[in-house]
């Protein structure tokens, strides 16, 4: 007897048994390969840090031994991931930041030094135009014009910025040529993922509160964590005046009321 | 019947000739043109497509005398997208950073004309073995194109081949620049349309 192929139960039929089986073929692949896509996906990001680090062309395992010698700690910032590193003594922190490009979404790497200077830049994105926007992550050349370009300004804000004429060499880095808005992308990724990190950087530096505010607190902790509100030059001149007890209540509320208490 | 009659040699030597899926069919341009601005992510490209050719021509020639007609084309997708998938997933687990690079043109494989085509004129009506060989022969086919627009463009525009720098840095002193238009998709159109014109010249023989 032949088989009518053509009749509805038996076109049903074979559709129903063919998705079933690839079905269960492609979940059976996707389980097998998923430790080894997810080994690439974390390497991928270990290199892209190293990128930021000036540190290129590693292979895999000498990129795991690398991050894993220079990479000192890495935090969570709400949401940002932030990585505490150290090359040659010096310490540098990297930050992770996101953004939008022209077409979707844009990543980056971008390592500070302790005097608030770019260290060194890497930047990603999913699906920039080939040979304009996607040269932000193609460009070697571009990413290292940012290095040594000054991030904040003297009030604290951001002003590294990517600009189509550069007046200010210091700060401004010349955006991608044919690529404006994956540049206007970038520098909006810039701003906003930054301007958090200030903190981060002057805290380790000699700028902290903590000096000057040691004698008002004599605690360390008091200053540095809890009450940096402190560092605010009107508290300053609070704590100065011997008004420990102004520091150690959560109100951080200065003069009288401090007093008064 | 012989492995290697004179059938089958046909099967696989003419899309490599006569019967090219590029230069004679015009097919499956589209992927050629985004993949090529380098050479290895277009020698990955060429590989997966002559696997999924070869794999999907030698499942549906096996099935094809039960595939209902009417649905024939959706049963040819499901197999195609199947093999697709199981090869982007291969990548990124063995060939990671070359599947960065295809990024979407892995999954737009699917949509190759090649396949679909090579599926509806020969594995449909022909055994498992020839249709095999049909595929192997398109695959290569298209690959050849391939990794000659990407050589190409990757030497003019880059300088270098499979990432390794060709040009002297002498030359870069003197004065040569590469060719920044090579990177662009637009080159990849009109080398392929110089390959196919030297293709007619030269090479191609009425039968």
């Amino acid at each position: 007897m032949k088989l009518n192929t053509n009749s509805n139960s038996y076109i049903i039929i074979y559709s129903a048994i063919l998705v079933v089986i690839v079905a269960f073929l492609l979940a059976f692949i996707f389980k097998a390969l998923k430790p080894m896509q997810d080994a690439n996906v974390a390497l991928d990001m270990k290199k892209q840090i190293l990128f930021s680090l000036n540190i290129r062309d590693l292979d895999g395992a000498e990129a795991e031994a690398k991050y894993a010698e220079v990479v000192k700690e890495e935090k969570d910032l709400e949401g940002q991931k932030v990585y505490e590193c150290q090359i040659d003594g010096q310490d540098i922190l990297v930050a992770s930041l996101k953004g939008m490009g022209l077409w979707g979404g844009i990543s980056g790497y971008v390592a500070i030094d302790k005097d608030g200077k770019v260290y060194g830049a890497y930047f990603n994105h999913e699906g920039e135009t080939a040979g304009l926007g996607a040269e932000i992550k193609d460009s070697q050349a571009w990413q290292e014009k940012f290095i040594g370009k000054k991030i904040y300004g003297e009030d604290g804000s951001v002003v590294l910025s990517v600009v189509k004429k550069v007046d200010d060499p210091d700060t401004q880095v010349d955006c991608v040529t044919g690529a404006t808005l994956t540049s206007n992308g970038v520098d909006a990724m810039l701003k906003d993922g930054l301007k958090s990190l200030i903190q981060q950087i002057q805290g380790a530096g000699d700028d902290c509160c903590c000096d000057t505010e040691k004698d008002c607190c004599n605690d360390e902790k008091c200053c540095c964590d809890a009450e940096k509100d402190c560092c605010d030059k009107a508290e300053m001149e609070c704590c100065d005046k011997a008004e420990m007890d102004c520091c150690d209540k959560a109100e951080k509320k200065c003069g009288n009321d401090c007093t008064a208490e | 019947m012989a492995l290697f009659s004179k059938q089958n040699k046909e099967a696989f030597i003419n899309p490599l000739n006569l019967d090219h899926p590029i230069l004679g069919q015009v097919l499956g341009i589209c992927s050629a043109l985004a993949v090529t601005s380098q050479l290895k992510p277009a020698i990955v490209m060429g590989l997966a497509v002559t696997v999924i050719t070869a794999f999907s021509n030698t499942i549906i020639s096996i099935l094809r005398n039960t595939i209902p007609n009417r649905i024939r084309i959706v049963v040819q997708l499901v197999v195609v997208a199947a093999l697709v998938t199981i090869v982007s997933q291969i990548l990124k687990a063995y060939v990671y950073d070359v599947s960065v690079q295809l990024s979407v043109y892995v999954g737009l494989i699917i949509t190759n004309c090649i396949l679909m085509g090579r599926l509806e004129a020969f594995a449909m009506q022909n055994k498992p073995w020839p249709s095999f060989l049909d595929g192997v022969g398109n695959g290569l086919g298209y690959a050849m194109i391939l990794v000659i627009v990407g050589a190409v463009r990757e030497f003019l525009g880059r300088g270098s081949l499979l990432g390794f720098q060709i040009i002297p840095d002498a030359a870069y002193e003197a004065g040569y620049i590469n060719n920044g238009m090579m990177t662009m998709p637009a080159m990849a159109l009109i080398l392929v349309g110089i390959v196919i014109w030297v293709h007619r010249a030269y090479f191609y023989k009425e039968k």
